[in-house]
C-alpha cells in the first residue's frame, strides 16, 4: 500500500503526463474529505454495498437450491447444467442492456444484473463441492439411515461445504463486479449515487480525482467484505476439519 | 399345552437370525463381459453370533457384505436381516464436520432417539470403547486406533441386532488392532450384538470368530467353515489359535492356487 502511494507520487512529481489524466494523491484525498463534508462519502458507499449485498442474498437463495437440484437430480442437471456453466463464462455486464429495455432504469434492473452474475457462481460452486463429496461418507450416511432428504441435510450439505463457500466468494466478486458494471452503464437521477455513477459522473466531469477516488473505493469494498466476512468462514470451516495447516 | 403353543407362536414369529444369505449370487458387468463374483452363497448368522468371513484379496467378501448391508441388490437369490444392519468400514467414515460426540449423535438423531438423551448416550458409548472425554474431539485430532473406536461407537449407537464390519482394523499397527481384539470381544460379549467380521487376516479371525467362513475366489463361494470352541478371552498369540490358523492357511492357500490369481 505504502509502496503504491510512493511510486504514485514520484510518478506526480516526475510529471509523466499531465495532471488531469493523472493526479496526485493529495487531490484524491481532498476529493475524500469533501466527499466526507458534504456526508455524501458514507452516502455512495452504502448505496453500492447495500444493493450489492442484498442482491447477493437473493442470488443466495436462489443459487443454493438451484444447485442442490442440479447436483442431485440427473434430469435437472442434463437440462440446465451445461446452461449454468456457459452462464458463468458470459459476462455480466451483458445482461445491462437487456435489463434496462426488460425492466427500466430502477433498482430491480441493477439486481437483475447481480443475479444473472452470481447465480451460476453460486450454484456452480455447490454442484462442485457435492460432485466432490467422497462416496464413503455417502454410503456411510445410508448405513446410518440418512437418505433422501435426510441425507441430503445431514451429510450432502455438510460435507460440501468447503467448496460451497468457494462458490460463494466467487459469487460476491461477480456481485460486485455486475454491480459496478451495472451502475456505471445505468445511472439515473432516481438511483441515487453509488460507486458505479460516482466512476461516471468522474467521468462526465472529466474530474480524474473523482475517478480515482471512486476505484480505490471499488477496490477497497469488494476486498473488505471477503476479509471481513468470507475468508474467515472459509478459515473456520477448514480449521475445523484439519484441512488448514496452522503455523 | 397352553404355554407350548405360545412357544411355537413365538417360534414362528420371532426371528431366528440375525441374518440370513440365501443363494445369493452376484455379478457385475465389466468391459471383459459380465463377471460372477458371488455363486451361490448360503449362510446364517444365528443371534448373538460372530462370524468371520475369511478370504483372499478380491474374493468377494466385501461384496457379500454390501448387500447384506443394503447397499446392493444381489443378482439372484435373498438377503433378510433382522432389521437394518449397522456398518464399519475400513476406513473410519466418520464426519470431518462433527465432533466424536456428534457423530455417535447424528446415529442417535437418526434413528430416532429424543434430543434430551442424546449426549448421555453418546457419552456412554464413547465410555463403551474407552473413550472418555473424546465427546468434543474433532476426528482429525484423533488417532487410527482412536478413530475407528469412535466409528465402532457410532455403529453401535445404530442399536442394530447385526453389526457389519469390513476389514475395520486392517489400516492399523499390530499393537492398536491386537487392543482393539480385545475391545471387539468384550463389547461384543457386554451387548447382544451379532457380528459378520470380513477380514483377510487368518489369525484375526480365528482371534475373533465362533464360525469361521472361507470364501474361495474367483467367483466367491463357501469354500469350508470351522467352528472355533477355543474359549474366550483369546489372544492371537495363544497356541490353540495359532494351530488353526495353521490348519485354516493351508486351506485358504489350496483356495489361492487354485484359482491360480495371485
Amino acid at each position: 500500500m505504502a509502496l503504491v502511494l510512493v511510486v504514485w507520487q514520484v510518478l506526480v512529481w516526475a510529471k509523466v503526463t499531465d495532471s488531469y489524466k493523472l493526479p496526485a494523491p493529495s487531490a484524491v484525498w481532498d476529493e475524500v474529505s469533501e466527499a466526507w463534508r458534504q456526508g455524501t462519502f458514507l452516502e455512495y458507499i452504502w448505496t453500492s454495498v447495500s444493493r450489492g449485498l442484498l442482491g447477493f442474498l437473493m442470488a443466495l437463495v436462489i443459487g443454493t437450491p438451484l444447485g442442490l437440484l442440479v447436483a442431485r437430480v440427473k434430469f435437472v442437471r442434463a437440462a440446465i447444467g451445461p446452461i449454468l456453466s456457459g452462464l458463468q463464462s458470459l459476462p455480466s455486464v451483458a445482461w445491462v442492456p437487456p435489463a434496462v429495455l426488460w425492466l427500466g432504469l430502477n433498482d430491480s434492473m441493477m439486481y437483475a444484473v447481480i443475479l444473472l452474475g452470481a447465480v451460476p457462481s453460486i450454484a456452480n460452486g455447490l454442484v462442485s463441492g457435492v460432485d466432490q463429496v467422497p462416496p464413503l461418507y455417502l454410503r456411510a450416511g445410508r448405513t446410518l439411515g440418512a437418505t433422501g432428504l435426510r441425507g441430503t441435510w445431514h451429510i450432502v450439505i455438510p460435507a460440501a461445504l468447503p467448496g460451497y463457500l468457494a462458490g460463494l466468494k466467487q459469487g460476491w466478486a461477480f456481485s460486485w463486479r455486475s454491480l459496478m458494471a451495472a451502475e456505471i452503464i445505468a445511472s439515473s437521477p432516481d438511483l441515487g449515487i453509488g460507486l458505479g455513477q460516482l466512476l461516471e459522473n468522474g467521468r462526465t466531469a472529466n474530474s480524474m480525482s473523482m475517478v480515482f477516488l471512486a476505484i480505490l473505493l471499488i477496490l477497497i469494498v469488494g476486498i473488505a467484505i471477503d476479509l471481513l466476512i468470507f475468508s474467515p468462514l472459509e478459515r473456520r470451516v477448514l480449521r475445523s476439519r484439519g484441512l488448514l495447516v496452522t503455523h | 399345552m397352553a404355554t407350548a403353543l405360545a412357544k411355537a407362536a413365538d417360534a414362528t414369529t420371532s426371528v431366528e437370525y440375525a441374518a440370513r444369505i440365501e443363494h445369493v449370487s452376484k455379478s457385475f458387468t465389466t468391459p471383459a463381459g459380465r463377471q460372477l463374483v458371488l455363486d451361490d452363497i448360503t449362510l446364517d448368522v444365528a443371534p448373538g453370533e460372530f462370524v468371520t468371513l475369511l478370504g483372499a484379496s478380491g474374493c468377494g467378501k466385501s461384496t457379500l457384505l454390501n448387500l447384506v448391508a443394503g447397499l446392493d441388490q444381489p443378482s439372484a437369490g435373498g438377503i433378510s436381516t433382522d432389521g437394518r444392519p449397522a456398518l464399519m468400514f475400513q476406513e473410519h467414515a466418520l464426519f470431518p464436520w462433527l465432533t466424536a460426540g456428534k457423530n455417535i449423535e447424528l446415529a442417535l438423531k437418526l434413528r430416532g432417539v429424543a434430543k434430551a438423551e442424546r449426549r448421555t448416550k453418546a457419552e456412554e458409548l464413547l465410555a463403551l470403547v474407552r473413550l472418555e472425554g473424546a465427546y468434543g474431539k474433532r476426528v482429525h485430532e484423533l488417532s487410527g486406533g482412536m478413530r475407528q473406536r469412535v466409528a465402532l461407537a457410532r455403529a453401535l449407537a445404530q442399536d442394530s441386532k447385526l453389526l457389519l464390519m469390513d476389514e475395520p482394523f486392517a489400516a492399523l499397527d499390530a499393537i492398536t488392532r491386537d487392543v482393539l481384539h480385545d475391545e471387539l470381544t468384550r463389547i461384543w460379549r457386554e451387548t447382544s450384538v451379532s457380528v459378520l467380521f470380513v477380514t483377510h487376516n487368518v489369525r484375526e479371525a480365528v482371534r475373533l470368530a465362533e464360525r469361521v467362513v472361507l470364501l474361495s475366489s474367483r467367483p466367491g463361494r463357501i469354500a469350508h467353515e470351522w467352528t472355533v470352541d477355543i474359549p474366550q478371552p483369546r489372544r492371537i498369540e495363544d497356541s490353540a489359535v495359532a494351530e488353526l490358523s495353521v490348519e485354516i492357511t493351508e486351506q485358504l492357500r489350496g483356495e489361492i492356487r487354485r484359482h491360480g490369481q495371485h
